[in-house]
């Protein structure tokens, strides 16, 4: 047998290669540009990249949908959508990840990632005024990967794509500048953990090609679909051990326990970053995963799954009431919003997959932007970031502006009318209760009451803000116009969405139709 | 003007308009904050009046005024605005009130300034919202506002009240958004028990649907609740006397004197109006909520030593007359609620509004430090003892027609219920006349400074309140004209219709229909 060259739709995958094209001049561009012009050359490679993918993802990849590179991507519907969101919320996130303040490079960043916390060495580098740029194209990496994500077409395509997304984050959440241990420490969880769902997906997939004999999703589910097979045994824990992988992707309960170190400990901007864009792009694989390649025998896992969302409600609603610190609430708020999202993918339905992607794309903007807020929050005396909420007395006040966006992302993230968060919310519960059965209606009913508890969280938020008295030890740095448009473009889109929902609805509606 | 008119939109942009343009005042012009924003209400008003004249108590359909345009088509969501007499009966109350809220609320914020600003935004955003969640005759549209609604007041309330501002506004958003919730839930599986499709949430697409009984008892519960927390009934009430107390008067005044009412509203457009099976069903335990509710809150009421505090207890028990009235369906029972939500709401703006200016006068809302006040205020004394006196219902007054319509209404078929609730009115004499003995008659009180009497801003105050009082007590014909015809078509939708005159003894069964 010969061997014969896969034809590749060039079209299809454009804006993925042009993507992974910003990445690599980025790593050249590093190597050889002068220090001083590094900062703004990386953010205009990567921006450009972003817009140029997402330009000819609307213009051209939109008309060229099927399956290419051998079945092992497809670009339909659902893929299309999740790749332009993870664009234009990537492009929004590095836009914040390039905030420079006062700093040579990017302020979130340390300037020499490989040097020892409190060393000499990475004393001189800051007194050189050195900056990381290599953040800019390791972040185009990860974005590479998470437009894959949504768009594989089977088990092996998806774990690459997995770990492409993964390892960049892994070094982006080490880099931060300030509190470098706690940074550190977090990578390194991240990526034990990470590590260690991989293995687990990878197993899986392995589980499932001996059920089925194919890592293709849609000969998977021929196989279960024509049933009985010598191996029937493997079917089930193989499903598991995948979808295992996958859930520790978005923070599900119990596979969670990384999300708040990690959120806390990452730089803010990648918190954003990885909250709104990871999460995204793993729903998507799992939207493809349960609805193109298991869908047949979801009978079998679908009780977990509800447990697993019931749990992941549950868990993330109520640990967030405890929480002091700014970016771990947030991380349990992200964990309760992960149960949300998964109450739609329950829904099994052309609608749920619309309401997941809507979810997932308004989540996403809220989150961007209210990392980026608490990216520009600061101790008066160090300029760390005052993330403890004690620290946000009174913010609305001193700084009335910073305050009331923050105040409105909270309130979109607690799904009040009118704004992004209670749209989303309807369009991910509105088909469980449809056609999830009883089950379904369970779910959202539980949904709606942790929806109460984390409203509870946000609100106390907005009661510090406004109605206690600071100390007057916290300032709001003034962000740089790049950094004030992608803040203001994911508020004013965040209310947009709120108001004015239908288009983007009716655009995921048209795109909830998968291609097998 | 045609018929095409958007009317009841313009109802809510003017407030809002108003909102914004108050909020954006420049600083130099900011102490001109209360005049725009009272001159906006009564642009308001004005433009309300005149959609009132546009409405037709004789007309066949349900809703008139109605706007429907295509909003959310692929969730089925209209902007969809319409008005039967209650509505308009309640949107006319909240369009009178506000200008008065505003006018009682002149000195609220002494420090002017940005907070002075945004306190009278607030109240004008609080406007159009009301507005709207009378006025929407979609459902989902109806919840928008309906939980929209909370954030103003939650920052009235948390910004600009007493002491305990805080607690009180995060207790009211959480009970109201709890209750919320659980309505959605409710809201949307309604849908997909409807006609579903991109006009799925209009009101006249889920009237009438032949919903499976144990269906239609569970939707019931998930709105029922949310507008018993609003109400508020015994026992999801704690939230009112702690936000009324807490917030400013005025603030206080439209909390308890509009926005309570979106919950007997609710009872009587979504819970009879859609689910008539399960209302009949739940009738026997939401009557005794109520009597609960009219008797609890008479005791609290009579054991209250706090005006605010009293005088929402005081609401907890009439609301339990409201709901009372609703659930006895019957004609004269369900349109004696529906008077009763607009006197009411008239009754509270007078006690709490005058209430304050005593408070104001003397500087704490405890009735103990009060006595003897009608020797130096006797102008204040007489317009309070009015306000109490259409506070239980004395015949002349606008309360007394409705009150004695639940009543009446309701013994034809709740005979037992009738007769306690009857106890209540007899309690509201002994918390109104107990509380005026205790604050007005007396040794003439010492006080530090002297007090001034009613000024000439009060005046205009408490004027429209009192003549809303004689005129809806002496003259009630144009309002049950406007709300009779919303009431028998909700009784009939339900499918039940008065017991006999003539066979009294069988009345109590409510069985015959």
């Amino acid at each position: 047998m010969g061997f014969q060259a896969v034809s590749v739709n060039y079209w299809a995958v454009m804006p993925i290669l042009i993507v992974f094209g910003g990445a690599l001049l980025g790593v050249l561009v590093e190597a050889f540009a002068a220090r001083s012009v590094r900062h703004s050359i990386q953010l205009s490679i990567s921006v450009v990249a972003l817009v140029a993918a997402l330009v000819v993802l609307v213009m051209k990849s939109r008309h060229d949908q099927g399956t290419t590179l051998g079945g092992a991507v497809v670009i339909d519907g659902p893929a299309l959508f999740q790749m332009g969101s993870v664009l234009v919320l990537g492009l929004l996130s590095v836009m914040l990840m390039a905030e420079k303040f006062s700093s040579a490079g990017a302020d979130a960043f340390t300037p020499m990632g490989a040097a020892v916390p409190g060393s000499d060495l990475e004393r001189t580098a800051t007194n050189a005024g050195w900056g990381t740029g290599e953040v800019f194209p390791l972040a185009l990496f990860s974005i590479a990967g998470m437009m894959i994500f949504p768009a594989a077409n089977d088990l092996l395509t998806m774990f690459v794509a997995l770990e492409v997304v993964s390892l960049p984050l892994y070094i982006l959440t080490g880099l931060a500048r300030r509190k470098r241990l706690l940074s550190q420490e977090a990578a390194l969880k991240y990526f034990l953990l990470g590590s260690f769902s991989s293995a687990f997906f990878l197993f899986g997939s392995a589980l499932i090609y001996g059920y089925a004999g194919s890592i293709h999703f849609g000969e998977v589910s021929q196989a279960i679909s024509a049933g009985q097979t010598q191996f029937d045994g493997l079917l089930l824990p193989g499903i598991v051990f995948v979808l295992v992988g996958l859930l520790f992707k978005v923070g599900a309960v119990p596979f969670h326990a990384w999300t708040p170190d990690v959120y806390q400990g990452a730089p803010s901007a990648v918190t954003g970053f990885m909250a709104a864009c990871t999460k995204l792009a793993a729903f998507g694989a799992i939207l493809r995963l349960v609805y193109v390649g298991i869908e047949a025998n979801r009978l079998d896992w679908r009780l977990g799954v509800m447990a697993v969302a019931a749990l992941t409600m549950v868990v993330g609603s109520v640990l967030s009431v405890a929480q002091t610190d700014m970016k771990r609430l947030l991380a349990y708020s992200s964990i309760a919003h992960a149960g949300f999202i998964l109450t739609g993918v329950l829904a099994f339905d052309k609608a749920g997959v619309s309401g997941v992607m809507f979810y997932a794309l308004a989540y996403g903007l809220a989150t961007i932007a209210a990392f980026g807020i608490i990216a520009m929050v600061r101790q008066a005396d160090d300029g760390a970031e005052a993330t403890s909420v004690r620290q946000w007395d009174g913010l609305g006040k001193s700084h009335p502006v910073v305050a009331g966006i923050f105040a409105l992302l909270l309130l979109t993230f607690a799904g009040i009318p009118l704004t992004s968060g209670f749209t989303a919310k309807f369009a991910a519960f509105a088909p469980a209760v449809a056609t999830g059965g009883k089950g379904g209606v369970l779910l959202v009913i539980i949904g709606v009451l942790c929806s109460a508890i984390t409203a509870y969280v946000y609100v106390k938020l907005i009661v510090r803000m406004y109605f206690e008295e600071g100390k007057g030890d916290v300032v709001a740095w003034t962000p740089s116009v790049v950094a004030t448009i992608a803040l203001a473009a994911a508020v004013i889109a965040s209310i947009g969405l709120g108001v004015m929902p239908g288009p983007v609805l009716d655009l995921a509606g048209q795109a909830s139709q998968f291609i097998r | 003007m045609d018929t095409t008119f958007p009317w009841l939109t313009l109802l809510m942009v003017v407030p809002l308009v108003g909102a914004l343009l108050v909020a954006a005042l420049p600083a130099a012009m900011a102490d001109r904050a209360k005049q725009i924003a009272l001159g906006f209400s009564l642009v308001t008003l004005a433009l309300t009046v005149g959609a009132a004249l546009q409405f037709k108590a004789s007309s066949l359909s349900q809703f008139q005024l109605t706007e429907v345009h295509e909003w959310i088509p692929s969730f089925g969501v209209s902007y969809a605005l319409g008005v039967d007499g209650i509505a308009l009966s309640l949107i006319l109350m909240s369009a009178i009130l506000t200008p008065v809220c505003i006018l009682a609320a002149w000195h609220d914020v002494p420090e002017g300034g940005h907070r002075e600003k945004n306190y009278f935004a607030l109240m004008l955003s609080l406007l159009a919202f009301m507005v709207g969640v009378f006025a929407a005759t979609d459902v989902f549209l109806f919840y928008v506002f309906f939980e929209a609604m909370l954030i103003p007041v939650y920052f009235l309330i948390g910004s600009f009240g007493g002491p305990r501002r805080q607690y009180a506004a995060i207790k009211f958003l959480l009970f109201s958004l709890a209750g919320g919730l659980v309505m959605l839930v409710s809201v949307i599986a309604l849908y997909f028990q409807g006609p579903k499709g991109s006009t799925g949430f209009l009101m006249q697409n889920l009237t009438g649907l032949n919903l499976d009984v144990t269906t239609q008892k569970w939707l019931w519960l998930g709105f029922f609740i949310a507008f018993a927390v609003k109400a508020p009934m015994w026992p999801v009430h704690t939230w009112l006397p702690d936000a009324a107390a807490a917030a400013t008067p005025a603030t206080a005044t439209l909390l308890v004197g509009v926005l309570d009412k979106v919950g007997t509203y609710g009872m009587i457009r979504f819970c009879l109006g859609l689910f008539p099976q399960a209302s009949e069903w739940a009738t026997p335990v939401v009557i005794a909520l109520a009597i609960v509710s009219i008797i609890y809150g008479a005791f609290c009421a009579i054991g209250s030593n706090d005006l605010m505090r009293l005088i929402s207890y005081t609401s907890i028990s009439h609301f339990g007359f409201i709901v009372f009235g609703i659930f006895a369906m019957t004609t004269s029972a369900g349109a004696g609620a529906a008077t009763y939500m607009i006197n009411h709401g008239f009754t509270t703006a007078g006690l709490f509004l005058v209430a304050a200016m005593l408070v104001r006068r003397r500087g704490s809302t405890r009735i103990s430090d009060f006595g003897g006040w009608q020797k130096i205020t006797p102008a204040v004394a007489g317009v309070f003892l009015i306000s109490g006196m259409s506070g239980l219902a004395l015949p002349g007054l606008g309360s007394f027609v409705s009150e004695f319509l639940v009543i009446t209404g309701s013994y034809s078929r709740y005979k037992g219920a009738a007769v306690i609730s009857s106890v209540g009115l007899v309690m509201s004499a002994i918390y109104i006349l107990w509380m005026y003995k205790r604050v007005m008659t007396g040794p003439t009180p010492t006080l530090v400074e002297p007090v001034k009497d009613l000024t000439m801003r009060e005046k205009f105050v408490v004027a429209p309140l009192i003549a809303s009082f004689i005129f809806l007590g002496f003259y009630p014909k144009p309002l049950f004209d406007a709300v009779n015809p919303a009431v028998q078509r909700v009784l009939s939708v339900a499918g039940v219709s008065d017991p006999a005159p003539a066979t009294p003894f069988i009345a109590t069964t409510g069985g015959e229909k």
